[in-house]
This record gives C-alpha cells, sequence and structure tokens, in this order.
C-alpha cells in the first residue's frame, strides 16, 4: 500500500473503499498500525498544543489598515501601550473607533465561532453523544449547574462542547461553548458564563463580518449565541434558548 | 469588489495559532501576522470573491514568511525558556501532567523539524486544508505536499519515540 493513502486515512480524507482497505491492512500489519497510531495522536496533540491559542487574549490588535495611507503600525503599538493595563481585546477594538465595548462573553462567542466552526475534525471537545456527561463536566467546571437548550425546533441538534479559557485577567470565570449543527450543517455557538453582578439584561446585539451575537445576562449566568444567520433568524433562535432556560 | 476588512479580521485566531506553531514563538508570531494583514489589504485586489478567503489570507503569510525567511537572521523557532517554564508548569499542576510533557516535547520536536516540513505537517494536521489547498497555499505540486507530509510526520515519529525513551517512562507515547 502507498504512504499517501496511509495519511489520507489519517486525515480523515480517504475515500469509504480506501478506508476499508487501510483498516484491513492495519489488522494485520501492527508496523504499520502502531505508525499510523503516532502520525494521528500528532494530529491530535498538535490541537491540544495550539488550539488555545485562538483564543488567547491578544496583546497586540490586529486591524487591517482599512486605508492604505494609515499608518496602522505605530497606532496600534500606541494603543496597546496606552492600554496594557486594561488591554483584553476588545477594549483596544472600542477605543479606536470600530466597534462599541462588547462585553466578555459577545467577545468570546465572535472569536471562538471563527475559531471553532470551520473546524471539520475538532469542534467540540465532547460529543453530544455523551450528553449527561457533557452537561454535568462544563457545569462542574463552570461551578454552576448549566443545561443544554434543545433546539429541535429551530432545525438544530447539539453536537457537543468545550471549555474555554477566561477571556482575561480581570474575569476569571471560564466559559462554556456549545455547538448545534442543522441538517445543512451550518453551526451555532453558544456560550455561557457566570458572571460576577447577578443582574438582568434585554437582549443586546453585536456583528462582525458575517457572524451575528446576541447576549444578555440572566441572574448568575450570561449567554452569547453567535451564528452566521440573519438577524431575525438568529433572534428566534436566541428567544428559544431564552424560554427554555426561563421555563 | 473585495473583501471587508472585518471578514478578513476573523481569520485572525486561525493565522495566528498556525504562526505560533510555525515560528514557535508568539512575538514572531504576531510580527508575521501583522505584516501578512499589511501586504492583505494592498493586495486585495487580487483575491478572487467567491474563493476561500481563508486559504487566501494563508496563502499571503506564506508569502510574508518565505521572505522574512530569506532575509533572515538564522531561524530561532525554538524558545527553550518558554518550553522549560511550561514543562515546570505542566508537571506541578498535576492532574494532565503526563500529557502535557509530551505536548512540550512534541513543541520541541516540531522546533527540530525543517520548515517545509513544519508547514506541511501545520496546515494539513492542525490547519485541516485539503492536499490540493496546502499545495496552493505552498506553491508547490501536491505529489510534493504528499512526501513532505510523510517525511516530516516519520521524523516528528522518530524524534518523540526518541525523546521518551530519553526523558520518560514508556507508556506515555499517547497524549490521551
Amino acid at each position: 500500500m502507498n504512504e499517501e493513502r496511509l495519511h489520507a486515512y489519517v486525515d480523515g480524507r480517504a475515500s469509504d473503499e480506501e478506508r476499508r482497505e487501510v483498516e484491513a491492512l492495519l489488522a494485520r500489519d501492527e508496523d504499520t498500525a502502531a505508525r499510523v497510531r503516532a502520525y494521528a495522536a500528532q494530529n491530535e496533540a498538535l490541537h491540544e498544543l495550539f488550539d488555545p491559542v485562538m483564543l488567547e487574549p491578544q496583546t497586540q490588535t490586529f486591524r487591517m489598515p482599512r486605508s492604505d495611507a494609515a499608518s496602522w503600525r505605530r497606532w496600534g503599538g500606541l494603543a496597546a501601550t496606552l492600554l496594557l493595563g486594561v488591554a483584553c481585546g476588545y477594549g483596544v477594538r472600542s477605543w479606536l473607533g470600530e466597534s462599541t465595548a462588547m462585553p466578555p462573553i459577545a467577545h468570546a462567542a465572535m472569536y471562538a465561532h471563527a475559531a471553532y466552526v470551520p473546524e471539520v475534525r475538532h469542534p467540540v471537545e465532547v460529543g453530544a453523544n455523551d450528553q449527561q456527561h457533557l452537561v454535568a463536566w462544563l457545569s462542574k467546571r463552570l461551578s454552576t449547574p448549566l443545561r443544554s437548550p434543545v433546539l429541535d425546533a429551530a432545525g438544530y441538534h447539539l453536537l457537543g462542547g468545550r471549555l474555554l479559557p477566561p477571556t482575561n485577567d480581570e474575569d476569571s470565570a471560564p466559559i462554556a461553548m456549545l455547538m448545534y449543527e442543522n441538517a445543512q450543517g451550518r453551526r451555532l455557538s453558544l456560550l455561557v458564563k457566570r458572571e460576577s453582578k447577578n443582574r438582568e439584561t434585554a437582549f443586546r446585539f453585536v456583528e462582525e463580518g458575517s457572524t451575528r451575537v446576541f447576549y444578555w445576562i440572566d441572574g448568575p449566568l450570561g449567554y452569547a449565541l453567535a451564528g452566521d444567520l440573519p438577524r431575525h433568524e438568529l433572534q428566534v433562535i436566541a428567544r428559544l434558548v431564552y424560554r427554555q432556560l426561563n421555563p | 469588489m473585495s473583501f471587508s476588512a472585518a471578514e478578513a479580521e476573523r481569520w485572525i485566531p486561525r493565522l495566528r495559532r498556525y504562526a505560533v506553531a510555525l515560528t514557535g514563538n508568539r512575538e514572531a508570531a504576531d510580527d508575521l501576522i501583522q505584516d501578512t494583514l499589511e501586504r492583505a489589504w494592498r493586495k486585495r485586489a487580487l483575491w478572487q470573491p467567491g474563493t476561500d478567503l481563508r486559504a487566501w489570507l494563508f496563502t499571503v503569510m506564506h508569502n510574508v514568511h518565505v521572505n522574512v525567511m530569506r532575509a533572515a537572521h538564522p531561524v530561532e523557532s525554538l524558545d527553550e525558556q518558554e518550553i522549560d517554564s511550561e514543562r515546570a508548569e505542566a508537571l506541578s499542576s498535576g492532574s494532565s501532567a503526563e500529557s502535557a510533557v509530551v505536548l512540550s516535547e512534541l513543541r520541541a520536536a516540531l522546533g527540530r523539524l525543517s520548515d517545509e516540513h513544519r508547514q506541511v505537517i501545520l496546515l494539513v494536521g492542525l490547519e485541516q486544508m485539503s492536499y490540493g489547498e496546502t499545495a496552493a497555499i505552498l506553491g508547490i505540486p501536491i505529489g510534493t505536499v504528499m512526501s513532505r507530509l510523510a517525511r516530516g510526520r516519520d521524523q516528528l515519529r522518530q524524534l518523540l519515540a526518541r525523546d521518551q525513551q530519553v526523558a520518560a517512562p514508556p507508556g506515555l507515547r499517547r497524549v490521551k
């Protein structure tokens, strides 16, 4: 068997027939099987090692220059220096005047959605096939009982979830992320995090590029729902989430 | 008609993950991203609407990276101090110490590969680019992608196996 086929198998890019052939080979050739396991473990480990980079608060705010004449680097550096004490991404962005101040949960939703939704093989850490474990695990890490809303009415099913690191130094609360998918493969991200102040807010809305986010605080928990959907569609689903959590 | 700044900025976390993995160094990675965004904006007319903006940004980043490497000082792809502190942290944190030690070894081993092998391994294994996309981003034939992938992964495997023989008892092979 040629080497290319083994790698296609490891990368999930082999056809069904090729996959069966490789599996038949691996069943009788332990050396090759060990090698293939090692390659697959490399892929897993790369994700484990580098995925957290996607969610690190950026000490430097990267922006497209917007206009060719802008001496963007200088301004970026100045902003970073001035705001070093409070730098937590969204603060710098809002200071630059582009987006209004976004609370950490909305900011995290924007970035986590962009980071994980395109993942083919690693969109979630724990799949929905073990939903009880998923919810128990996230509840434990957030130190508060969580529930996963059922969004079947909107055509979305739970894909699974993951735990995101805290968004910045001042707010050390971890964030739970649940991902949902519809029959067309379109995905929504629901983020939940403990808020330091117990209060309630109305739905608020932000968008960046094609990603839209509704976020709200309900007692001790903050929520953000992100998706690449028209605003009104996303709002319908956000209401569905809210109603399920407040029966 | 081209992309908006916000559309490109959505991909920053992905670009940054790859850049940190490629350079092994956050400062170099951040410089790379900044240069990439500036160049992408200058060349935005070259992007064809309807094609994958992410792949195009990775192509721009690759070209910037090649220029940097060509101009450069010897590659300092590995920050030993960073690795040592991560290892110490992992060892003291207890619970996931075993897998974290292996992860820091993976990072070190990755730094010992050639840039060419590292690029292919990361684009395919981490960024989940198809072999065709990887070939387009790097500007090489797909056959070269496959041979670099095979050679790179095997080198990585051998480096890790050697490290583990020296540094760790057997049984810590698997990450999970």
